[in-house]
């Protein structure tokens, strides 16, 4: 492998690197701006920060957007094992083909017709739109993406693990809670994640399936930007992108180190 | 600690009328849509017996372990377990435990919390529970890894983790699908004895499916040796290899020489053969149910032919040819004669000294012979 760097090289990790990040950059920077104009810069402040806090109107829809989130993400991890358990184990029955077919195919739809077909689904029924048609909603399109990251997981689980503790006394409720779950729970840990970044930062189904009273932040923030940026706005997509990076980092150093622990725990077995 | 051999000697259950069976599948057919995985089967097994199941891939042989275990359910016929019919009761509840093949040890438990789990199942005192783990941690020697994970483990350790699990519960039978498969050679080899101690000590009945014929020698009371779904031969170690009952027995287990033959001549305990090109063999037992001119198959083991550059004087059977092929083996020698009707005949001599008197080479004339009890006739 090559691994001098090159001009051609360093050239083109940088135009990608300032394609994906600069605009983030200059969101965050102007969060500080002491100026009220968004694209002039007057100096260091934390104003806008602690005027974000005095909105009420964006700490509501922060509180309803984490609401959503969190229950959203709950049901459909749950769907989604289910659906992926079902999927993996149940091989033989009539129409699996389809069946998956049909559990993956959200992934790929657009979200303006998932929203608006849903939109329709709460009219015909008379369900009044609000929190709970938004929570429905993300249940419906994060359920899928749960059962993708879980069947994934799945479809390597060595099923002796089941046979052995059913060999050992354990009927099947119980060898499920007691080994099954316990082994794929990082998957559904990830699942779970996914589906809670996805409901936080989806805009398009909301609208469509929201109602009075039930404004999620992404909505706020987009019904807000049309009459202009305000400094505001920038101050609280940068704790978004705060709160997100934590997590992620987090979560990537536990795992790495999670995998060298395990390399040296080997090793060390290994030499006796 | 009494020796293995005082104990072994004398079991032998399978020729005692009176013996009750402990293991019996009655009739027992597998099949998984169109393919029969075990075919119209019969098998007895005795209580305490060190039972193996050998044969190739796809023989049927796990299937008839997983039917055992409860893991499937045979489509026909029965299989009884202590006078109890098995039919219908799930895994969980039958009275047998089962190592797997790839261990299938808990990942997110340790050592300890392994070899607990079927104990907890049972409902036992905690007290009781640490005293059998510690018990068994004891038997496999690995007293210093109770809090380890699987994965902080050797293969050798794992395997012996998997083996204390699955005998924690004193189960009726234990059953092990290719216990050893997944070790290295030495590992194996010792593992094997460990493993006839165990079974002694715990005075288990043991079921074990393995594909390695030597290690079913060296372990098992009794062999049945499968094939498409069908055991072909039921018997001990050495009835398996000195008396084969059918061509696929013989070619399975060890090398053997074929040689294809019609029934010439019958009296009380010989028979004449006559080889296509007229050789003629004459044979002591073994053929006594092969009807005349009825064609036959003589079989005869590599290690019970002599080769030599004369005729013996007393030879009753010796062909002639030419050595083919010679392969020096250290603690013996094998040799590939062509017979003069261009069949080649496997033979190998022990080099119990260290020069030989009569050194034979290649494309040497030498003769292949042996006695008339040497081989053995079989029909099918």
């Amino acid at each position: 492998m090559n691994t001098t760097w090159s001009r051609f090289n360093i050239t083109s990790i940088t135009l990608g690197f300032a394609f994906l990040y600069l605009p983030i950059v200059l969101l965050v920077v102007f969060s500080f701006n002491e100026s009220k104009l968004v694209t002039v810069w007057g100096g260091f402040s934390t104003k806008w920060y602690v005027s974000l806090f005095h909105n009420q109107g964006l700490m509501d829809a922060a509180w309803v957007t984490i609401r959503v989130g969190l229950i959203s993400a709950t049901v459909a991890t749950v769907l989604g094992t289910m659906g992926a358990l079902a999927l993996t184990r149940y091989t033989r029955f009539r129409g699996r083909v389809l069946f998956s077919g049909m559990i993956f195919a959200p992934l790929v739809m657009p979200d303006v017709i998932t929203g608006l077909s849903l939109l329709l689904l709460f009219v015909a029924i008379g369900m009044d739109r609000g929190m709970t048609t938004v929570i429905l909603a993300h249940i419906t399109f994060t359920m899928c993406f749960v059962a993708v990251v879980v069947q994934s997981r799945l479809v390597s689980f060595d099923r002796s693990l089941e046979e052995a503790a059913m060999d050992l006394g354990a009927p099947p409720v119980k060898t499920f809670f007691q080994i099954t779950l316990p082994v794929i729970l990082p998957a559904i840990v990830s699942g779970w994640m996914l589906a809670f970044t996805l409901s936080l930062d989806d805009l398009v189904i909301a609208s469509f399936a929201s109602g009075p009273g039930a404004t999620t932040l992404p909505m706020k923030i987009y019904s807000q930007v049309r009459l202009g940026v305000t400094p505001e706005i920038n101050a609280a997509c940068t704790i978004l992108i705060a709160i997100v990076t934590v997590g992620v980092i987090i979560a990537s150093v536990a795992n790495k180190r999670r995998e060298v622990q395990r390399q040296l725990d080997e090793r060390a077995a290994q030499r006796g | 600690m009494k020796s293995l051999g005082s104990i072994r000697r004398d079991f032998a259950p399978w020729n005692d009328p009176n013996a009750k069976p402990y293991i019996q599948f009655d009739n027992v057919t597998k099949k998984f849509g169109d393919f029969t995985a075990v075919n119209n089967l019969s098998l007895t097994i005795f209580e305490r017996e060190f039972f193996a199941l050998l044969g190739a891939s796809g023989c049927g042989k796990s299937t008839l372990l997983r039917m055992l275990a409860g893991f499937e359910e045979p489509t026909a016929g029965r299989i009884l377990l202590d006078g109890q019919d098995l039919r219908g009761i799930p895994p969980y509840r039958r009275p047998v435990n089962m190592m797997f093949q790839s261990y299938a040890l808990f990942p997110h438990m340790t050592v300890e919390k392994n070899i607990a789990f079927g104990l907890k199942q049972e409902g036992m005192a905690k007290p009781d529970i640490e005293k059998r783990v510690a018990d068994m941690l004891k038997l496999v020697k690995l007293e210093r890894f109770a809090k380890r994970k699987p994965h902080q483990l050797s293969g050798g350790q794992r395997q012996r983790v998997a083996l204390a699990r699955s005998v924690a519960k004193r189960p009726k039978v234990l059953l092990l699908d290719e216990p050893l498969g997944a070790l290295d050679k030495k590992l194996r080899e010792e593992t094997q004895f460990e493993l006839m101690d165990l079974q002694q000590e715990l005075g288990l009945t043991f079921v074990v499916v393995t594909h390695d014929q030597e290690e079913a020698m060296t372990m098992a009371d009794r062999i049945a040796i499968m094939d498409k779904g069908e055991v072909m031969q039921v018997a001990t170690p050495p009835e398996v290899y000195e008396a084969p009952t059918s061509r696929f027995v013989a070619h399975f287990v060890g090398n053997v020489n074929m040689f294809e033959g019609k029934v010439a001549e019958q009296s009380a305990n010989t028979t004449r053969i006559t080889g296509p090109s007229g050789a003629q063999i004459v044979v002591e037992n073994g053929g006594a149910n092969a009807k005349a001119d009825a064609n036959i198959v003589f079989a005869i083991r590599p290690e019970k032919i002599r080769v030599s550059s004369k005729k013996p004087a007393d030879a009753v059977n010796a062909l002639e040819g030419e050595v083919y092929d010679i392969a020096y083996l250290g603690d013996m020698t094998v040799y590939h004669v062509r017979l003069d009707d261009g069949q080649i005949v496997r033979a190998s001599a022990l080099n119990a000294a260290r020069v030989t008197e009569d050194p034979l080479t290649w494309n040497d004339r030498a003769w292949v012979s042996f006695r008339p009890d040497a081989g053995v006739v079989l029909a099918r």
